[in-house]
Formats: C-alpha cells, sequence, structure tokens
C-alpha cells in the first residue's frame, strides 16, 4: 500500500476529506456560539481535552490492541511539567507564551514514553496490561516520596495569565482556553489522523493482528510498539498541558488509576475499533459524569454497568451501534423494523428506569439519608422503606424482561431481513469504510451476527 | 533477634495470603488465558459475606459459606459472561473482568457503605499463640498460616491425585484433545473460575478481618496480586508460590527498617557532604527511608525483573 493512503475513512458518508475537516473545524469554531459562556463552555472544554486523550489512547488499545491501565501517567506527567513551566514562565525564566504550552506536554508526555514505554512494551497483551498497571501504581505512589515535584497531598497549583499577551492572547477567559483547547484538538486529531495512515501506522495494525508475520516479514513487533507509545504519550502529554492550563492545578489524582481507567471506560463505549470511537466516547463520557454526578451519588456504578454491557452485547460500543444501524436507516425498509425497535427501546426503558429506582432505593437505605428518603418517578413517589413500592420496581423490572424476550426474536428477524437486502450502492460505504481493519473487536458489527442484543 | 523471628513470621503470613489469591489468579489464566481483573474484587466480596454471615450465624459457617457463595458467583460470570465474549479474543475478557471489578466495587459501597465494617477476629482466636522474647505472635495470624498451608496442600492433591485434576491439567495444555475424549472443557473452565474465585473468597474470610474490611481492600491488594504473578511468571503455579513469598517478605521487612540511601552509602564507607544541614535540608532521593519506600518496592521489583527476565521467575517464554 502506497504511504499516505488510508483505508479508513473519518466518517461514513461519501463526502470528500476536506470537506469532513472544514465541517469539523466549523464545528469548533461555532460550538460556544451554542452553549454559551459558563457550564456548557466549561463541559466543552472539557470534552476537547478528554478527546485528545481519548484518541492518544486508542492509538494503543484500537490500533495496536493494547490495554493500558496507566495511560494517565502520561497525561499527569505532562501537566505537572507544564504546571512547573508556567509558574516559571511566570517567574520570568522560561520565554514560552501559554499557547504553545502543549507542544511543551507533548515533549515531556514523549520523554516519559521514551522512559516508561521501553519497559512495557517489552510484552504484549496481558502482560503489558499488568506491567502498565505496575506502573500507574509506582508513580502514584511517588507523588507521595517526591514532593518537591508533585506538590505532596495538595499538588501543584499555578496561574495561566501570565507576562504580557503574546499576538494579543491572553488566557484570562474561558473562552480564549476553550480556543486554545479546539486548536491543539483539531492539531491532534488530523496528526493522529494522518499516524493511521503512514507506514508505521499500517504496520502497527499488523502487529496487533498478528505479531508473528509482522515480525516475518521485517519489521520488530516490540519496536512499532515502543514507537507507537512514544507517540501516543506524546498526545497524551497535550492533553494533559491543556489540563493544567484549563484548571490551573495539578494534583495527584491526575496520575491515579481512576483517571487511567476512566479513559478506557469512555474509550471502550465510544467504539475502540473506530477512529472517531473516542471522540464519541468522549462526548457520551464527559456528560455521563457530569450529568450524573449532579444528580445520583451511584453515578460510578451506572458507568460501570453501562460498560459492561456495552463489552457484552455491543462491542463496537457506540459507534459500531450508529455504523451497524445506518444500512438499515439507509435503506428504505427501515419502516418494517421501526415497531419491533420501538418496542424494544420501551423495554430496555422499563428494565432501566426499575434498575435504577431499585438502586436509589438502596442507596437510600443504606446510606442512611433520612433526608431524601421518598424518589418521584412519572409522578409516583417510591419510598425506600415501603414495601410496596419495592414491589412496583420489581414488577417494572420482571414486565420489562418479559416484553424484552418476547419482542427480541422479532425484532432480530425483521432487522436481518433489511440487513440483507440493503440497497447495493450503500453497503459498502458505512460498513467497512470507517472501520480499522480487521479489528476483533469489531468482527461482530458485520451483518448477520447476532450480538445486537 | 526476635523481631526478625516475629517479622518473617509476619511476612510469611503476609506472604501466604498473598499466594491464596495469586494461585487462584495464576490457574484461571492458565486454563482460560484470561487475567481476571475482578480477583481482587472477590477477595473483597469474600471479606464482606463473612463479615454478613458471621454477624448472622458466626465466624465458622461463615469460613464455609462464604467461599462457596463466591465460587457460585464466580461460575455465574464465567458462564453467562466470559464464555459469551470469549470469541472475540482475550481483550475483551480482560475489558469486562475490569468493569465487574469496577461494578463489584460500587455494590458493595452501595450495600455496606464507604466506611470500613467491624469485621472482627473470632472470639476462640483472639489471643496470643506464643510469646517470644516478650514479643507475642497472635494466634490468628497462625490460623491464617494454618488455613493457607491446608489450602496449598488441597490444591496440590487435587491437581494431581484426583481424576478431576488430572482433567484440569490435561485441559491447560491440550483443551482440544481433552474435549475430543469426551470431557465438557467449557464446563472445567466454569469449575476453575469459580474454583479461583472461591480460593479469592476465602483469602478475603480469612485476611477481612486480620487487615480490614472496606471498600478499597480489593485495590489495594489487587494490584500486588498482579504484580506477583508477573514476577512468578504468568501461568506458573510455583512461581507464584515463591513470588508471593518474595513480596511478602519485601513488603513486610521493608517497613520495619527506617535507613535511608544515605545511611547504607555511609555504612559502606561512604559519606558525602553537601555542605547545608542535612536535617534543615534533607534530601528528597538520599534521605528517602526504605520503609518509606515500601509500597513501591513490589513495582520496582517487578520493573527490574521484567528488564532482566522479561517471562518472570518461572514463566513460560511468551507464544
Amino acid at each position: 500500500m502506497k504511504p499516505g493512503h488510508c483505508s479508513s475513512r473519518l466518517l461514513p458518508t461519501r463526502l470528500p476529506a476536506s470537506m469532513v475537516w472544514m465541517g469539523f473545524g466549523a464545528a469548533l469554531i461555532a460550538a460556544p456560539l451554542l452553549s454559551g459562556e459558563g457550564a456548557g463552555l466549561s463541559l466543552l472544554s472539557q470534552i476537547g481535552m478528554v478527546m485528545i486523550f481519548g484518541l492518544s489512547y486508542n492509538m494503543l488499545l484500537g490500533q495496536g490492541g493494547m490495554l493500558s491501565f496507566g495511560h494517565a501517567v502520561y497525561a499527569g506527567l505532562g501537566a505537572y511539567c507544564i504546571a512547573h513551566a508556567l509558574n516559571m514562565a511566570g517567574a520570568g525564566k522560561l520565554p514560552i507564551p501559554v499557547s504553545l504550552m502543549p507542544l511543551l506536554g507533548g515533549a515531556a508526555g514523549m520523554t516519559f514514553g521514551v522512559l516508561f514505554g521501553y519497559v512495557t512494551t517489552k510484552r504484549a497483551g496481558t502482560t503489558f496490561a499488568m506491567i502498565t498497571l505496575g506502573l500507574m501504581e509506582l508513580v502514584f505512589a511517588s507523588t507521595l516520596l517526591w514532593p518537591e515535584f508533585f506538590g505532596g497531598e495538595g499538588g501543584v497549583s499555578t496561574n495561566r495569565v501570565i507576562g504580557s499577551p503574546v499576538l494579543g492572547i491572553d488566557y484570562a477567559s474561558g473562552i480564549a482556553v476553550y480556543y486554545l483547547i479546539a486548536f491543539w484538538l483539531f492539531v491532534s486529531t488530523a496528526a493522529m489522523y494522518a499516524f493511521t495512515c503512514t507506514p508505521l501506522g499500517r504496520i502497527l495494525n499488523a502487529v496487533r493482528d498478528n505479531p508473528e508475520r509482522a515480525q516475518s516479514i521485517g519489521y520488530d513487533p516490540q519496536r512499532v510498539r515502543y514507537l507507537t507509545l512514544i507517540l501516543s504519550a506524546g498526545f497524551a502529554g497535550i492533553s494533559g498541558a491543556l489540563s493544567a492550563i484549563y484548571f490551573e492545578s495539578v494534583s495527584a489524582e491526575s496520575v491515579g488509576a481512576a483517571r487511567s481507567g476512566a479513559i478506557l471506560l469512555f474509550t471502550v463505549i465510544g467504539g475502540a475499533g473506530f477512529f472517531i470511537g473516542p471522540m464519541v466516547g468522549a462526548v457520551v463520557g464527559v456528560l455521563l459524569t457530569v450529568v450524573l454526578s449532579d444528580v445520583t451519588r451511584a453515578w460510578h456504578l451506572y458507568v460501570g454497568v453501562f460498560f459492561m454491557l456495552i463489552v457484552r452485547y455491543a462491542p463496537g460500543g457506540i459507534t459500531g451501534l450508529l455504523v451497524m444501524s445506518l444500512p438499515v436507516l439507509r435503506s428504505g425498509n427501515f419502516r418494517s423494523v421501526l415497531p419491533w425497535c420501538l418496542a424494544m427501546v420501551a423495554a430496555l426503558l422499563l428494565m432501566l428506569s426499575a434498575t435504577v429506582l431499585m438502586t436509589e432505593m438502596l442507596y437510600r437505605l443504606t446510606l442512611e439519608m433520612h433526608d431524601a428518603t421518598a424518589l418521584h418517578f412519572l409522578g409516583v413517589t417510591f419510598k425506600a422503606n415501603s414495601i410496596a413500592s419495592w414491589s412496583l420496581a420489581i414488577l417494572m423490572l420482571a414486565s420489562g424482561i418479559w416484553v424484552l424476550l418476547a419482542v427480541r426474536p422479532r425484532f432480530l428477524h425483521a432487522w436481518h431481513t433489511v440487513q440483507q437486502n440493503p440497497q447495493p450502492a450503500l453497503q459498502h460505504d458505512s460498513l467497512q469504510s470507517i472501520q480499522q481493519d480487521g479489528l476483533p473487536a469489531t468482527q461482530s458489527t458485520l451483518p448477520g451476527d447476532r450480538t445486537l442484543l | 533477634m526476635e523481631f526478625a523471628l516475629i517479622t518473617l513470621l509476619n511476612s510469611l503470613c503476609y506472604g501466604l495470603l498473598l499466594f491464596m489469591l495469586s494461585a487462584g489468579l495464576t490457574l484461571i489464566f492458565s486454563m482460560m488465558g484470561v487475567l481476571n481483573f475482578a480477583h481482587a474484587s472477590f477477595y473483597m466480596l469474600g471479606a464482606y459475606l463473612a463479615y454478613a454471615i458471621s454477624m448472622w450465624i458466626g465466624f465458622w459457617p461463615a469460613l464455609l459459606m462464604a467461599p462457596l457463595v463466591v465460587g457460585v458467583l464466580g461460575a455465574l460470570v464465567e458462564r453467562y459472561g466470559l464464555r459469551a465474549v470469549h470469541r472475540q479474543g482475550h481483550m475483551p475478557e480482560l475489558l469486562l473482568t475490569y468493569g465487574l471489578a469496577y461494578v463489584i466495587g460500587e455494590l458493595v459501597q452501595l450495600i455496606w457503605g464507604r466506611a470500613p465494617v467491624p469485621y472482627r477476629i473470632p472470639a476462640g482466636l483472639d489471643g496470643s499463640l506464643f510469646t517470644f522474647y516478650g514479643t507475642s505472635f497472635p494466634a490468628y495470624r497462625g490460623f491464617m498460616m494454618l488455613v493457607a498451608l491446608l489450602m496449598l496442600v488441597a490444591i496440590r492433591c487435587l491437581l494431581t491425585r484426583s481424576r478431576t485434576g488430572l482433567v484440569i491439567q490435561a485441559a491447560l495444555t491440550h483443551p482440544e484433545m481433552v474435549e475430543a475424549l469426551g470431557h465438557d472443557v467449557p464446563r472445567i473452565a466454569m469449575l476453575v473460575f469459580g474454583g479461583g474465585c472461591a480460593l479469592a473468597g476465602l483469602a478475603g474470610v480469612i485476611g477481612g478481618n486480620a487487615l480490614v474490611t472496606e471498600p478499597s481492600m480489593g485495590a489495594t491488594l489487587g494490584s500486588i496480586t498482579f504484580v506477583v504473578a508477573v514476577v512468578g511468571g504468568l501461568g506458573s503455579l510455583n512461581g507464584a508460590f515463591i513470588a508471593s513469598l518474595l513480596i511478602g517478605l519485601l513488603q513486610t521487612v521493608a517497613v520495619a527498617i527506617d535507613y535511608s540511601l544515605r545511611d547504607f552509602l555511609s555504612l559502606c564507607g561512604l559519606s558525602f557532604s553537601s555542605g547545608t544541614d542535612l536535617r534543615l535540608h534533607p534530601h528528597p532521593f538520599w534521605d528517602l527511608t526504605i520503609a518509606q519506600m515500601a509500597p513501591v518496592l513490589p513495582y520496582l521489583l517487578m520493573i527490574v525483573l521484567l528488564i532482566c527476565r522479561p517471562r518472570g521467575l518461572m514463566g513460560a517464554r511468551e507464544g
């Protein structure tokens, strides 16, 4: 395959690539106009940073088949470095404008990638996963050992409004920081997409699928993994630098297990088999985190269960589900599926609300929040200590399961009937085009498979 | 002298506890090629269930029932979760167990709250086993070691002497052949997974009251267990045993040593003066004591070992 030619497309459309990229750029520029200042803008900024982080993580997971439990190490250490760099720049010792700090963060991330990657990428597969876990624990434990660099328990705080504005840009307002993030998001996305088209990116897929064969045609799998990890750590460093600029402080949790786990969850939920998967995952993940954590204390549980359901029933993630339903949506026969689809959704919603109600009632019981024992759902008041409420919830769950079991075979039948007779022009378009070739995790999104529930 | 002996016994006790966890993990890994990320969560579940059962009917029934319940739960996870994603390769399996660890951790908090629960040592074992030059060794530690050793012998006998054990051993290396001979390999995998989880549960029952039963206990011991499995060599039961004792020793001895790197160097006749008053400006690296570094040491050991010997102490070469 000649360099610069990509078999996968960014989006399942027939639009030329330049249009897609221009659309992405325009969306980034226009987004704050829709969200307004304040909470919406902070959501957008966080989504942007998580997108870069997720895309860099997916270089390892989706494209390289390397499951890392410690990717936050690179973003976190990059963030620490940038916090110190900002402080030095504030003291006049470092003549680098804030706008270019992410580049420095990327360099820091790559440096740590060179250092740690040498150890972690010696092995692939499960051992790689465990070494990254150990490394993450090591770095996390070190944050308390070296308070000079890590700032101990409190972390390192910094200030992004330093010196005189360079090119008239200072970062006193949130909107300026958003555009800084958007700029680096666009640059990083383009760079990481370009990476998938480079010979290294292509051979990385080969190493993922069959290391022995890659080795026998003259590539060293260990070296390919190492180089990829360095680059991926660099992009993680960029996202870490942006978070240091955005939050103006870095603490030990930024290198911790929770952060590494979150990006794994988001990426898989979005769909690790697709280039845009982590971006979808970032949007869903940040929205889930921010919205759910406002509403309920059990949000970790919901995210975890959602993740397990995705792994179990939809290995292609949300992107996989969307892509799988595109040919059906476009086929014109969608009306024959629609009733069953709606019935399925209704059953799932019933089960979902019953499960959520029971979880919340249990939380009320065990954490003894005496002030809020009553829940209001669809005009019905549920009380954690009343048997009637529990029976109603269990009844809802049971009827949801019953409807689901009754409807599922008919839904699958209708779905496969439509899928097997698509209009010929659309067949190639969406399914294979944005999928990264031959990834085991996405095989089940091919037609005829029964993993969709 | 008595300090050394008691420390050694403590480290042996901790090492055996680690082995109870890593034995199940290693068995499951060599059988199914799956790293059970939720292994330490089953350990935690064992401790919490034992707490709940011991509140209800006492410690001794809990010692039997909690591992059984955990084992059944593990078998269910294998049957309805792992087996379904098995054909997509190992990564979805690992992801599923990762999600499971996350969910179990949350469920435990949901049911038993975020604070540690008062899961206590049974009254009959709440004394000292012996006193050695004025330092007493708790009877419960002795009981833990006894249970762990009994379990070790039981596994050994089960694997080498019983028919089931022989089939399991054969299925580890030649699953197709075993299947061709008419044995139900997926069912064996379910048994092994359930059994491994039950072992973790048993470790939780006897470890939960010796250490502390709280929602983070799984994560604390979990990553150490993975280190043990990697250091010992993935899939090697003997390696896991040696690595468990080694890391148990390393962690227990390290917290008791209050020497810094500088002290060691001056013991060797090397001394250096940095010109400033050391007590006012301790150097961040040279004045770290071994005790302070204790939590980091297993991971350092793992990394050093992986650089020198990537397949672990007794592991097979990566296939």
